[in-house]
C-alpha cells in the first residue's frame, strides 16, 4: 500500500522519468527516453535532400518553420534501407537545443519502466555491437533496447575514441 | 547566441539598459559640447541616466559603478543647482566620457562572464577634485553675484504669489551628516560660514564646534542645529543645504515670521529631505524641477519597448509558416472536387492580403534606424579631432533611414574605419587648409539613403583626396598590379586601397597607417552582402560609399530544378541565362569543362554532379546555363531549368549538418519544402 503510494508521489514529482517512447527498427523494439521526445510525425513528406552529408542524413524537413535535419535510424545502425511506408514515423527529438528528426519503421508505445527492470547491456569486451545502447528494459517477457541518444547524434569516431579510453 | 541565453536575464537587462543610457549620454554631453552651454534639460537628463545606472548598478552589486555614477551624480548636482556660466565644458564632458567609457569596459566583460572588480577610485577622486574645484571658485567669487540673482528670483516668485516682499523669518534647521564623514564639526562650520551669505542671526547649536572636539559626537547623535533669520524662503533653503557635501538628512522648519503671520501651512510642519540616503530610494531623488521633465521623457519613452530579437524571429517564422500553410488551404486538392466556391475564393482572397500586410509589419519591426550608429561616430570624430588637433565637424544626413537589425550591427565597425581615416589621412592639418583656401575646420559628411532595395551609407571629407601617384607606386612595390598601368581607370586604382594591408601611410599612428582598416570595412560590409566603393578627387577630397542590402533575413532568389531538388540562388548574383549547345563547351585534358561566353572563358559546374544528383537532364541543350558573379570573377551553373523569381526568408543551416561546401543556408518555398540556398562565393572558390 504505502509503496504504491511513494510511487505515485514520485511521478508527482517528475511524470517523465521512467518512460520510454517505443519504436521498431527492424525486428527489434527500442526505447528512447520520453524527455528527449517532442512530437511524433506521421508518415514521411517532403525531405529536401542536403549533399556532401552522412548517408544516413537523409536531408532537412519543414518543421512548422523551423528547419530541422532528418536521420534515418535503420541507416544509422547500418542496416538494410527500408522503402518508407505509411507507418513510417519522424520522432522528433530535442537535445541540448539541437533538434533531429529520427525516422523509424513504426512507432510502438509509451512505455514506464522501472529501474530495477533495466540491465546495463552486456560487456564490450564480450564482442557485443551495442554503441547506442545504454541499457535494456525488461517489459514482461519482452525485451526493449534503450537507445542512448548523446551517442545517437554525436560523431561515430568520435564515440569509439571515447569507448576506447 | 548562446553567450546571450547563458546570461540571468537580470544581468542581460541591466546590460541593454547601461549600454543604452550610456549612449544617450554620450550624445548629450556631446552636444553640450559643441554649443558649449549645458541647458537645464540636458543636466537633468544626464543627472537621471546617471541616477538609474547609480540604482541598478547597486542592485545588480556593482559597486564600482554605482560609485562612480554617484559621483558623476554629485558633479551634475551641482551644475545644476548653480547657474554656472564660465565652466570648463570640455573638461566636463572629457570626465564624463572617460567615466562612460570605464563603465562600458565594466560592461563588456560582464558580458564575456569575466572578473569586473576594476577599482573606480581614480576617477571618482579626479572628478571630485574638479567638483572642489568648481566649488572653491564658485564660494568666493561667485557668491555675491549668487546672492544678487536670488534676490532676483525672490521678489519674482514673490510677487507672483502676491505676497510683499522683504520678509525676515525664523528658520530652525537640523543638519545630519553622513554617517562615516568624519569631521562633522568641521563641516558644520563651514556650512555656517556659507550661510552667512544668505541669513543673519544665526546661532547654532553645539555652539563650541570649533574649539570642542567633543562637539563631533553630539552632532554624530543629534544632528547639527542651527537657528537663522533669512529673508529666503523655505525651498531655496532646502536647495542651499542639498548642496552641502555629505550631508544626509535635513530637518528645516520655520519657527516664526518676523513681520507676518503664519501664511503658508507648509513651512510650519517641518520637511525632511533625504539626501544621498543609499540606493534603495530611487524615487525619492526626484526632485522639484526634474521630476516634471522626468514625467514628460518618461511618457514618451513609453511608446517604445524593447524586445527580444529571438521573439521577433520567432515571430517571423511564424508569419512564415501561416503564409505555408495558407497556400496550403487555397489550393488544397479536396477543393477541387467541390463546386461553386466564390465566396470561398473572396475570403480566401482577403485572408491572404491580411497576411501579406502581417508579413510587411513583421519585417518593418526588425528595420532600425541608423541614428544610433551614426551618432556613436560624433564621439570618434570629437577624440580624434582633439588628439590629431584638427577642427572636425561631422555633418549627418539621413540618419532615419532604416537598416535591418542584423545589418546594423556589423555597420558600427567599418563607419569607425572610415571616419578615422577621413581624419587622420583625408583631413589636411590647419596650416595646410588655410594655404590651400580652405575653411579651417574640416569637414565630414555621413550620409545615408535608400536606393532600390538597397542602402547607400557615403562617408565624405574635404581633405585633401587620395594620391594616385602614391598608391600606385605602392601597387608597384607590393607587385599588386593585374594590367599596364595606363589602363587603370581612377576608380580601379582607388579601390587597391581596400586590399588588405595596404597603406601608403609611412609611420603607423595610433588611429591609421596598419592597413588593416580598409580591410575591416570590407570584411564586414562584405558578409552582410554589400559593397564599397571609393571615388577621391585630389585636393577636393574622398568618399567612401558602402552599399549595402536593406534586410539579410529576406532576398530575392532565383529557384532552380536540379533532378528533384530546387536550389536557390540569390538574384544579386546572377549574371545572366542562356540555353548552350553541347558543341560550344571546351574540355581540357583533366576533364574540366568550359563555355565561351562573349570572348571569356568560363568554367562549368554541373550542380548534378557536384552534389551527385539522379537528373535527366544531361545534354546541355536540355538544361539550362546561369552565369554568376562573385568579386568579379564568374561561374557558369548547369542545371535542369529555371523556376522563377521569389523572395525567400534565409534561415541557417541546421548546427547538426556542420557546413557544406557551395550552401549558405535553406529556405522554405511557398510549398512548405525546406530548400538550400547557394553560396555563390563558396562555389566560385
Amino acid at each position: 500500500m504505502s509503496e504504491v503510494l511513494e510511487e505515485e508521489l514520485e511521478e508527482g514529482e517528475d511524470t517523465q522519468k521512467g518512460k520510454f517512447l517505443t519504436f521498431v527498427i527492424g525486428r527489434e523494439e527500442y526505447g528512447i527516453e520520453i524527455r528527449f521526445v517532442t512530437e511524433i510525425i506521421g508518415g514521411i513528406q517532403m525531405i529536401t535532400e542536403v549533399p556532401e552529408v552522412s548517408d544516413y542524413v537523409k536531408g532537412i524537413i519543414n518543421l512548422r518553420g523551423k528547419i530541422i535535419p532528418v536521420i534515418d535510424v535503420n541507416l544509422r545502425f547500418k542496416k538494410e534501407a527500408k522503402e518508407y511506408s505509411d507507418r513510417t514515423c519522424i520522432i522528433v527529438i530535442d537535445i541540448e537545443d539541437l533538434s533531429v528528426g529520427l525516422i523509424v519503421d513504426n512507432v510502438a508505445e509509451v512505455l514506464s519502466i522501472a529501474e530495477e527492470n533495466i540491465v546495463p547491456p552486456p560487456d564490450a569486451k564480450a564482442g557485443f555491437h551495442h554503441r547506442y545502447i545504454k541499457g535494456i528494459g525488461k517489459v514482461g517477457t519482452a525485451v526493449k533496447l534503450l537507445l542512448d541518444c548523446d551517442k545517437l547524434l554525436s560523431d561515430e569516431d568520435l564515440t569509439t575514441m571515447n569507448e576506447i579510453a | 547566441m548562446d553567450k546571450s541565453v547563458s546570461l540571468e536575464p537580470m544581468l542581460e537587462m541591466f546590460i541593454f539598459e547601461t549600454l543604452q543610457l550610456i549612449e544617450q549620454l554620450e550624445q548629450d554631453v556631446l552636444s553640450c559640447e559643441t554649443t558649449n552651454q549645458l541647458e537645464s534639460s540636458s543636466i537633468n537628463e544626464i543627472f537621471r541616466i546617471m541616477h538609474t545606472i547609480k540604482g541598478s548598478a547597486a542592485m545588480m552589486m556593482l559597486d564600482n559603478i554605482a560609485g562612480l555614477a554617484h559621483s558623476i551624480e554629485d558633479l551634475f548636482y551641482f551644475l545644476r543647482e548653480e547657474k554656472h556660466h564660465d565652466i570648463d565644458y570640455s573638461r566636463i564632458c572629457d570626465i564624463v566620457l572617460e567615466s562612460t567609457d570605464f563603465i562600458k569596459n565594466i560592461i563588456s566583460k560582464l558580458e564575456n562572464a569575466e572578473e569586473a572588480n576594476e577599482n573606480a577610485n581614480e576617477l571618482t577622486d579626479k572628478i571630485k577634485e574638479f567638483l572642489f574645484f568648481l566649488k572653491g571658485a564658485d564660494s568666493i567669487s561667485n557668491s555675491k553675484k549668487m546672492l544678487d540673482s536670488e534676490d532676483k528670483q525672490q521678489f519674482y516668485i514673490t510677487a507672483a504669489k502676491g505676497h510683499p516682499d522683504l520678509k525676515q523669518n525664523k528658520y530652525r534647521a537640523v543638519l545630519f551628516f553622513e554617517p562615516g564623514c568624519a569631521m562633522e564639526n568641521l563641516r558644520a562650520f563651514n556650512i555656517v560660514h556659507k550661510l552667512n551669505d544668505l541669513a543673519q542671526s544665526i546661532e547654532y547649536y553645539p555652539a563650541d564646534i570649533i574649539e570642542n572636539d567633543n562637539s563631533i559626537e553630539q552632532i554624530r547623535a543629534k544632528g547639527f542645529e542651527i537657528i537663522f533669520n533669512t529673508m529666503h524662503n523655505c525651498e531655496e533653503l532646502e536647495n542651499f543645504f542639498l548642496n552641502t557635501d555629505l550631508v544626509q538628512r535635513i530637518e528645516l522648519s520655520e519657527i516664526e515670521h518676523e513681520y507676518e503671520s503664519k501664511s503658508e501651512p507648509h513651512h510650519t510642519s517641518p520637511r525632511q529631505i533625504v539626501l544621498e540616503d543609499a540606493d534603495e530610494d530611487l524615487p525619492v531623488r526626484q526632485v522639484d524641477k526634474t521630476s516634471e521633465e522626468a514625467a514628460k521623457s518618461s511618457v514618451a519613452r513609453q511608446s517604445l519597448i524593447s524586445v527580444n530579437v529571438n521573439k521577433l524571429d520567432q515571430l517571423m517564422d511564424l508569419v512564415g509558416e501561416l503564409v505555408i500553410s495558407e497556400a496550403m488551404v487555397t489550393l488544397n486538392p479536396d477543393l477541387t472536387e467541390l463546386m461553386n466556391l466564390d465566396s470561398f475564393h473572396k475570403a480566401a482572397r482577403q485572408h491572404r492580403k491580411i497576411i501579406n500586410e502581417l508579413q510587411d509589419v513583421v519585417m518593418s519591426i526588425r528595420m532600425v534606424p541608423l541614428a544610433i550608429t551614426f551618432q556613436k561616430m560624433r564621439r570618434i570624430v570629437r577624440d580624434m579631432s582633439k588628439k590629431l588637433n584638427k577642427d572636425v565637424e561631422l555633418e549627418i544626413i539621413g540618419e532615419e533611414t532604416e537598416v535591418d537589425k542584423n545589418i546594423i550591427e556589423h555597420l558600427s565597425d567599418p563607419l569607425m574605419h572610415l571616419i578615422r581615416n577621413a581624419i587622420d589621412h583625408g583631413i589636411e592639418s590647419r596650416q595646410d587648409r588655410i594655404k590651400h583656401g580652405k575653411a579651417e575646420t574640416g569637414k565630414i559628411r555621413l550620409e545615408a539613403k535608400n536606393e532600390g532595395g538597397d542602402v547607400w551609407i557615403s562617408v565624405k571629407d574635404d581633405g585633401a583626396g587620395l594620391n594616385k601617384d602614391k598608391i600606385l607606386k605602392r601597387v608597384r612595390e607590393m607587385g599588386l598590379a593585374t594590367k599596364a598601368e595606363l589602363d587603370l581607370t581612377d576608380r580601379e586604382i582607388f579601390n587597391y586601397i581596400l586590399l588588405p594591408g595596404f597603406s601608403t601611410k609611412d609611420e603607423v599612428s595610433e588611429f591609421s597607417g596598419r592597413g588593416v582598416g580598409m580591410d575591416v570595412v570590407v570584411q564586414n560590409i562584405e558578409t552582410v552582402g554589400g559593397k564599397v566603393m571609393v571615388d577621391s578627387l585630389a585636393g577636393k577630397g574622398t568618399a567612401t560609399i558602402l552599399k549595402i542590402p536593406l534586410t539579410l533575413a529576406i532576398i530575392d532568389g532565383m529557384g532552380i530544378q536540379v533532378g528533384e531538388s530546387v536550389f536557390i540562388i540569390p538574384i544579386k548574383s546572377i549574371k545572366e541565362s542562356f540555353r548552350a549547345r553541347e558543341q560550344e563547351l571546351i574540355h581540357d585534358p583533366d576533364g574540366n569543362e568550359m563555355i565561351m561566353v562573349r570572348g571569356d572563358c568560363l568554367p562549368v559546374l554541373r550542380l548534378q554532379e557536384k552534389y551527385l544528383i539522379q537528373s535527366q537532364v544531361v545534354e546541355l541543350q536540355d538544361g539550362i546555363i546561369i552565369i554568376v558573379e562573385n568579386d568579379s570573377q564568374q561561374l557558369c551553373l548547369f542545371a535542369d531549368a529555371l523556376l522563377g523569381e521569389q523572395q525567400v526568408v534565409v534561415k541557417a543551416l541546421p548546427r547538426y549538418l556542420k557546413r557544406i561546401n557551395g550552401i549558405s543556408g535553406c529556405t522554405l518555398l511557398g510549398n512548405g519544402r525546406a530548400s538550400l540556398i547557394l553560396d555563390v562565393a563558396g562555389l566560385i572558390n
